[in-house]
């Protein structure tokens, strides 16, 4: 004979009958493992349970006896209650009520074949989906010079105050910060040969020709993409798109178009502020920092601006505006149906962007340099 | 006597200067379901707001569990709370968890149970909804009725004394309405647990409620208490009558 007694519960084994008895209050107790082990150590045939001196219980006896049951099913073990609380019985056989279900899902588990070519498939499915939606989306741009768009002009008027006045002190702080740095990176060069003037011609050409424009590109991406990203994808968790779809209306050309017409408007006259502020922070260096006149600072910032550079800085802007809100608007869209999804929505808006960008910027510059520009 | 697990004093709920009720006393007996019901607009959901420590009131107070809750410190709220379920609306369930990690967490947030009876009791409150089986399941992978059930499971989890309900019918069909009107009833008889339930469902009104109170928009009053097929033989006014009735004469 086996036995075995804690605070509220107790037990005895006799010729494979196990006698279970509860007494006072089981309180958020743990499993007993010791009563479980017993069950599998010993031939149990039947097991008695008995709870007449048990005052108070919660889930965690529900669960004790819930698991008792399962063990006796799974073993062909009898059970046999007495004077269980009122509710329990009720209370387990309404957790028995429902079948488990059978199909439930299985572990993923790929071999390294295998994922490498999920991986490869969902790679190549996602680039002809973004192509499309690209493709798709810059006909409509071009087409809304000559049509009317679905789009409302007010939604277009937000987008463009958004990306455009809200952005300008952000940029500022940022540029006129950059200029600061270049200079101060240059100064210590050129002033091994007594050059320092030449930082305002550094400056000017870096900040003008393509640094004011990639540092207000991953500002937008940052601030404005995530933005599109969330709010689109937020509308796709609340089904506004589907919505919208129902209710015949072309969703790229009501979420998209206006987004894309703000960001490439703004994106080259932020640019410019920015070239602005770089110059001003080169400034602030030279002027503070290495004892250059004021006007010699601004006489060669003046001739080291070069029209060739201004609007090549330009461009880039202009391109990496298709970009952020191409990206942005795209995975808003594609966004699933659940709080999780919008994040990593959000997230891969801004990292796409910038990666774009950067392909972007080598694309354009070898062709350029092959131009002789 | 039945004891009273909520407690209203003279309490005016709102946002800011727009009053939605205003001076409502009421009591919430253990054991009730108790139904919050009334026209849309009236406060409803407002008042559950409040009842869960979600929004402050705008004035007065209410005992919960015999402790006064805008004054308990935040360990006694926090104490209460556990004492507490909810149910919201949509289910409320974390996507980027599992349901049994959903169920789970309250579990290893406040109790001290190792991981194998925290398993247990995972399985045996998704078994009580009916959702056996479906521990390693997203939310996004069931159905609405289901993410509802899940719910209901994780707000069991610290086996509450009052669990709180936002509108549990909208959005699910009759059969499902039904069951879960059923699951309701099962659980407070065999758990003893008190249910304040938010909505405007006269079927699940009427099958369910034992106490109510019904919040009257245009005066923000409460314009009758008691229970619905009480209230339903001896409305105190129009308004009342065309509710429970659904507008018929």
């Amino acid at each position: 004979m086996f036995e075995y007694s804690m605070s509220s519960l107790s037990f005895n084994i006799s010729n494979g009958v196990l006698n279970l008895s509860f007494s006072g209050d089981y309180l958020k107790q743990d499993l007993p493992t010791d009563l479980f082990a017993a069950i599998n150590q010993n031939n149990i045939t039947e097991i008695n349970i008995s709870a007449e001196t048990l005052k108070g219980w919660d889930s965690s006896f529900l669960a004790l006896l819930f698991r008792l049951n399962q063990t006796a099913q799974n073993a062909g073990i009898k059970i046999k209650t007495s004077k269980l609380p009122a509710g329990v019985k009720e209370l387990i056989s309404l957790s028995q009520a429902v079948a488990p279900v059978a199909d439930a899902p299985a572990p993923k588990k790929e071999d390294f074949l295998t994922a490498l070519g999920s991986f490869t498939l969902r790679v190549y499915h996602a680039f002809l989906r973004g192509s499309k939606f690209t493709f798709y989306n810059l006909n409509l741009f071009f087409m809304s010079f000559f049509t009317k768009p679905a789009s409302r002009k007010v939604d277009f008027l937000f987008s463009l105050q958004d990306c455009g006045p809200k952005a300008v002190p952000i940029v500022m702080l940022i540029s006129f910060m950059v200029g600061l740095i270049l200079a101060f990176v240059g100064a210590i060069q050129l002033q091994l040969f007594g050059a320092q003037v030449y930082i305002a011609s550094l400056v000017t050409i870096g900040m003008t020709r393509i640094m004011a424009a990639i540092m207000v590109g991953i500002i937008m991406a940052g601030r404005t993409g995530a933005s599109f990203a969330a709010t689109i994808g937020t509308m796709q968790v609340n089904e506004e798109i589907d919505a919208l779809k129902t209710m015949g209306v072309n969703a790229d050309e009501f979420l998209v178009l206006p987004r894309l017409w703000a960001l490439v408007i703004t994106m080259p006259l932020l640019t410019m502020l920015a070239d602005f502020g770089g110059i001003l922070g080169g400034a602030a260096v030279g002027v503070l920092a290495l004892d250059i006149p004021y006007s010699e600072y601004f006489r060669y910032a003046y001739n080291a601006w070069f029209l060739k550079h201004f609007l090549v800085g330009l461009f880039h802007a202009f391109v990496f505006g298709f970009i952020i809100s191409l990206s942005g608007c795209y995975f808003g869209i594609n966004c699933g149906r659940d709080a999780d999804s919008v994040g990593k929505s959000t997230t891969s808006a801004v990292v796409y962007a910038i990666v774009w960008m950067i392909v972007a910027t080598g694309i354009i510059t070898f062709c350029l340099q092959r131009m002789g520009i | 006597m039945t004891q009273n697990v909520i407690e209203a004093h003279d309490l005016t709920v709102g946002y800011g200067s727009k009053v939605l009720l205003k001076n409502a006393d009421f009591e919430v007996g253990k054991g009730d379901i108790f139904i919050i019901m009334g026209g849309s607009g009236c406060g409803k959901s407002s008042l559950l707001k409040v009842l869960t420590g979600l929004m402050p009131p705008l004035a007065g107070s209410f005992d919960l569990l015999g402790v006064d809750f805008e004054r308990a410190n935040d360990d006694e709220k926090s104490h209460l709370r556990q004492k507490t379920g909810i149910l919201y609306q949509s289910g409320a369930l974390f996507s980027s968890m599992t349901l049994a990690e959903n169920i789970a967490m309250p579990l290893n947030q406040y109790r001290s149970y190792d991981a194998a009876t925290v398993n247990e009791l995972v399985h045996l409150k998704l078994a009580l909804v009916g959702l056996a089986g479906y521990e390693d399941y997203y939310p996004s992978e069931i159905s609405g009725g289901m993410k509802k059930r899940a719910g209901l499971a994780r707000a069991l989890a610290l086996d509450p004394e009052i669990v709180y309900f936002d509108e549990p019918s909208a959005g699910l069909d009759p059969v499902s309405s039904a069951r879960l009107d059923d699951l309701m009833i099962e659980i407070n008889k065999n758990l003893n647990t008190t249910l304040v339930v938010v909505t405007h469902e006269l079927q699940s009104i009427f099958a369910i409620a034992n106490n109510s109170i019904y919040l009257d928009a245009p005066t923000k009053t409460i314009a009758a208490r008691g229970n619905p097929h009480d209230i339903l033989k001896n409305p105190p006014n129009e308004r009342v009558r065309q509710f429970l009735t659904r507008g018929k004469e």
